[in-house]
This record gives structure tokens, sequence and C-alpha cells, in this order.
């Protein structure tokens, strides 16, 4: 091998020569430049070094509590101390399958998080399709911020504000006397909780819709044309299965975020409105009963397992 | 392609849609400075009492200070883990990345009441009483992700040349660092930062699995809400709460050119 070739197989032996040439003698003085050429030598080692923390933080909180939730759902609790007893058995599990109240609850979980979705969906894609393929850039950029204010926005608070306005003396009352319709009694019912459900995940679905839309290739578009293809056509056939991916990807947000919540149920919600986030809820608090709380958290986790496999088939975790 | 009637239409759906995403913000705002301290609609006029006396109340006071304590403490865990995962895998071409980014997500993406849960069987099967502790834990782990999407973003569209050239120049790694990756990066960590509070400043589900007998201000506004109780307080209360989670997003946003808010639709 000559010298003269730069780019040599050798090339990277000689440069580590040439560091710990030039590192030798400073690394007297400091061990500054000793640990970059060890560091320089070793090019695994920083990513590693920095990747453990948070992954030690995951594994030992997050994984492990997963883990411990898991084992949870299989143990017990003495009814008259309401202590956790450590006895294997399958019991919380034949409870949810055998009693019909759950049956019930779950069924309702799931209709929910259906037509929240079916919900949202529909409102959103009208809207983001305004912002992708009709608004002007600054328009774009507006209506951007205007959507991601409300999805950060306090969550309470936005469901608070439908308290007030489903209220007997509210807006929505006032202003159905005001064109003449009849008040409304919607709040604290089932209904009440759709609306603040599409209300509140919104933003989730638009955002990944939008971002699918955009990147339909104008191209695409002026083919369809030329081929003859009329408006709704190349709607139906061109823009709504490219944008597809994107509506699945903001379905798992707004299927996902219903199914695990009890805060909207216990404040517009009703009688007949407890989602499994309540039964989980309730039977931590109230009941004191942990482990039958935990094998009803396997249920959303269940779900959303299965719901992802659908999602992932149509392309949701490219749009992500 | 789009008709006249069509974009008109379109229009149309799109200012239907904006008033129904902000009519309830506006209106959390005009409650705030009811008169009255019955919720009807109108309100009968207009006052600032409310505020002296949410101002004055001792709960309210402790549960604001136990949220910004949280709000810190997870906001500065997460930054130092957040940044050390983006920095690790941006450094890294291996099979895994992909793994870790989901990884990290997974909090958000599984429902909140399922991370809330399996944080309480953990800590009570280690026998770890709820504190102030076990609520920086919980909301570390959600807020994680958040810093490490906006860094590793902004790592990404940095170009390496910039470090290469320092290098050659005989800075050391210590001064690369220094000089040339920590001005490149340093709004996207601090656009992470802001809206891992907000998150955290928000967050009631996971804290109501993690606080055991402390109120921070989301669940002291949900024990509120839930009896009917000091409405007029709440309005304010609530009020400020979505400027506190407004805020940092509108300077997210300038700070990262408006992806960094949008970079976790996933954020509750």
């Amino acid at each position: 091998m000559t010298s003269g070739s730069p780019r040599g197989p050798r090339s990277r032996d000689d440069a580590s020569i040439a560091i710990q040439a030039a590192g030798r003698p400073r690394s007297k003085k400091g061990g500054a430049a000793g640990l970059q050429a060890f560091f320089w030598r070793l090019p695994w080692l920083r990513p590693l070094l920095l990747l453990t923390p948070p992954l030690a933080w995951f594994v030992v909180v997050y994984f492990a509590s997963l883990v411990v939730l898991l084992i949870t759902a299989f143990w017990t609790t003495n009814p008259f101390t309401t202590q956790v007893v450590q006895y294997w058995n399958t019991d919380n599990f034949l409870r949810i399958v055998n009693e019909p109240t759950y049956h019930t609850i779950v069924g309702r979980t799931v209709f929910m998080a259906a037509a929240v979705t079916v919900t949202d969906a529909v409102l959103a894609f009208p809207f983001a399709y305004f912002m992708a393929r009709v608004a002007s850039r600054r328009v774009q950029t507006l209506l951007f911020a205007a959507v991601l204010l409300p999805l950060w926005a306090s969550y309470l608070a936005r469901v608070y504000a439908w308290i007030l306005i489903f209220n007997h003396s509210g807006v929505l009352n006032w202003s159905l006397q005001l064109i003449g319709l009849p008040p409304a009694n919607i709040g604290y019912t089932n209904i009440a909780m759709w609306i603040v459900f599409s209300y509140i995940w919104l933003p989730f679905m638009i955002i990944p819709t939008y971002a699918a839309l955009e990147r339909v290739p104008e191209s695409l578009i002026e083919a369809a044309a030329d081929l003859g293809a009329r408006r709704w056509r190349t709607v139906r056939d061109v823009v709504l299965p490219l944008a597809l991916p994107g509506v699945a990807a903001g379905s798992i947000f707004t299927f996902s975020l219903t199914l695990g919540d009890y805060i909207t149920p216990i404040l517009v919600g009703g009688a007949g409105s407890s989602l499994i986030g309540n039964v989980v809820y309730d039977n931590v608090g109230i009941a004191n009963n942990i482990p039958f709380a935990a094998a009803m958290a396997m249920i959303p986790v269940g779900i959303m397992a299965i719901y992802l496999l659908v999602a992932q088939r149509l392309g949701a975790f490219e749009a992500l | 392609m789009e008709g006249r009637w069509t974009r008109l239409a379109l229009r149309a759906w799109a200012a239907l849609i904006l008033l129904f995403l902000f009519t309830p913000i506006v209106l959390i705002f005009v409650y705030a400075f009811n008169t009255s301290n019955i919720q009807s609609w109108p309100i009968p006029g207009f006052t600032l009492k409310w505020f002296t006396s949410t101002w004055d109340d001792p709960d309210i006071r402790r549960a604001l200070s136990l949220s910004l304590q949280v709000g810190l403490g997870a906001t500065v865990l997460a930054l130092v883990l957040g940044s050390c995962a983006a920095f690790a895998i941006h450094r890294m071409t291996w099979f895994g990345r992909e793994f870790v980014s989901l990884m990290f997500v997974l909090p958000l993406a599984l429902p909140g009441i399922v991370t809330g849960i399996a944080l309480n069987a953990a800590f009570s099967f280690g026998g770890i009483s709820l504190s102030t502790l076990t609520i920086v834990v919980g909301h570390t782990t959600f807020c994680i992700v958040v810093v490490y999407n906006n860094v590793l973003a902004r790592l990404r569209r940095t170009q390496g040349s910039l470090v290469e050239a320092a290098m050659d120049l005989g800075a050391n790694g210590f001064q690369v660092f220094r000089d040339i990756t920590l001005p490149l990066i340093s709004t996207a960590v601090v656009a992470g930062a802001m809206l891992a509070f907000a998150l955290s400043f928000d967050e009631v589900i996971v804290t109501t699995f993690t606080a055991g007998a402390q109120n921070t201000l989301p669940l002291w506004i949900f024990g509120a809400i839930r009896l009917g109780q000091r409405l007029p307080e709440v309005n304010v209360v609530v009020s400020f709460v979505i400027l506190v989670t407004i805020v940092p997003v509108i300077l997210a946003a300038r700070l990262t050119g408006g992806g960094g808010a949008a970079r976790v639709p996933a954020a509750r």
C-alpha cells in the first residue's frame, strides 16, 4: 500500500495512529483528549452510554409496571382487608366473562370509540381537504395553528366548557330558544358524551389526514383528469385511497383515547354511561380491588393490539 | 380542480369546524368574569372578583404549587433522558432504532389509564407509597417522547459537515458540542421542554393513579367540577390552565418553525 492513497484500506489505522500520536503528549496534561481518542476507537460506546439511562428508565419504570399489571390481573384481594393476595387464579377474568354488566360496558365502550372515530373522520376530511388543497399558503399555516391550539389547550377545560354549554340554562338552550326551537336537555347522556369525545379528539384526526392529503401528488390528480375522470371520481378513486393511511393514523388516537377515558363519562355522562375506564377507576379508588382493575385494563390493551394490527395493514404507521 | 361551489362549500365547512373548535374555549374565558355564581348564559355582567378569591384560596395555591413542582421535575428529567435518547438514536444505524422510537411513544399510544393503573399496581407491589415523586415518575415517562421527537427531528436536519469542519479546525469533542451542536439544537430542546411542561401541567389520568391524597391543579379542577362546587373559581383556574398549556405551544411553534407542537399529535 502506497502512502499516496489517502482512502486506502489502511487509512483508518493511519488516522488512528496519528490521533494516538497527537493525543499522547496532551493526555499527560488532561484526560479530555485521551477520553476523546478512547471514544473514537470504540464508536459504539458513546451511543450506548447515551441510550442506557432512557432505556433503563423505560425498562425499570414502564415495562416492569406493565408486567406487574399483567401479573396482578391474575391475583386476588382479601375481601375483608382489601389487601392484595398473591394467589394465582383467573377469577378476575371469569368475572368479566360471566357478568353481563361488563359485556354491556365493553360493548358500549367499543361502540362509543367507533362512533367517535367515524364522526371525527367525517368532520375532519373536508376540513383537511380544504387546508391541503384549496387554502392559500398563509391560510394553511393559520388553520394549522388553529387546530393545534385546541389540541394542546387543557383537556379538562374543554370538557368543562361543554358542561356549561349543555347546562339547562346554557348556551345550547339559549341558542335554540333564539331560533324558536324547544330546549334540548342532552346534558348527562350518552349523546353528550359522544359530542364531547368527538370535540376533544377532532384535532387528532385533522392533523394526520391533512398531512396525508398534502402529500397527494398534483400530477396524479392531473393524470386522472387527463384520463377523463370527473371531479368526484378523482376524489373517490385517487385522493381518498391515498388519504386513507392518514385517516387510519388519526383513528388510532380517536379510538385509543376514547377507549381509555373515564373523565368525560364521569363529567358529562349519565347513569348509563360507564366505560371500561370507569370500571378501572372505581376499582382502584372506591373498591380498592387493584387485581380486578388490572384485569379490566387488559381489555383496552387487547383491543388496541388488534386495532393497531389492522391500522398497520392500512399503512397508518407510515402516516404517523 | 375544485369548482366554485365546491370551494365555497369547503370554505363554509372549514368555518363551521373552526367555530366548533373555538366556541367552547372562548366561552370559558367569558365565564371567568361572570358576576353571578350561577353558571347560566348569557352572563349578567362582568367582574374580576373571582380572580382575587381564587388567588386567596389555600387549596388552589397548594395544588398550583404541586403542579409547578411536578411539571418542573418531570420536564428536567424528560429533558435529560429524551435528549440522551435522541443523540444516541441519531448516531445509530442499527435495526433497533425503530423499536426504540416506538417504545418511547407507547405511553402516549396506549390509553392513559393503562399507564396509570400499571404504575399504580407497580408502586403498590413494590411497597412505594404515593407521593410527589411518584407523580413525577409517571409524568416523566410520557414526557420523554416530546423532547426526544423534537431534538431528534432537529438533529436530522442539521448538517454533519459543520461538526466535521469544527473538528478539522482542531476543536475537541466538548468544544464541538458547546460551540456547534448546542446552538444548533438549543431551540428544539427549549421547545421540547416547554411542550413537556404543558403536557405535565394538564395531565389528569396518570396523575389520578400516582398522586395519592395530594391534589395537582387538574385533580383539584376534576374534583370541583365533579361535585359541582366552587364553579366560579373553577372558571378562573381553568382559564389559567388553558393559557399555561397554550402559550408554550405558540412559543414552541415559533422556535421550531411550526413543526414542534405537531410532532406529537399523540400528546394526550
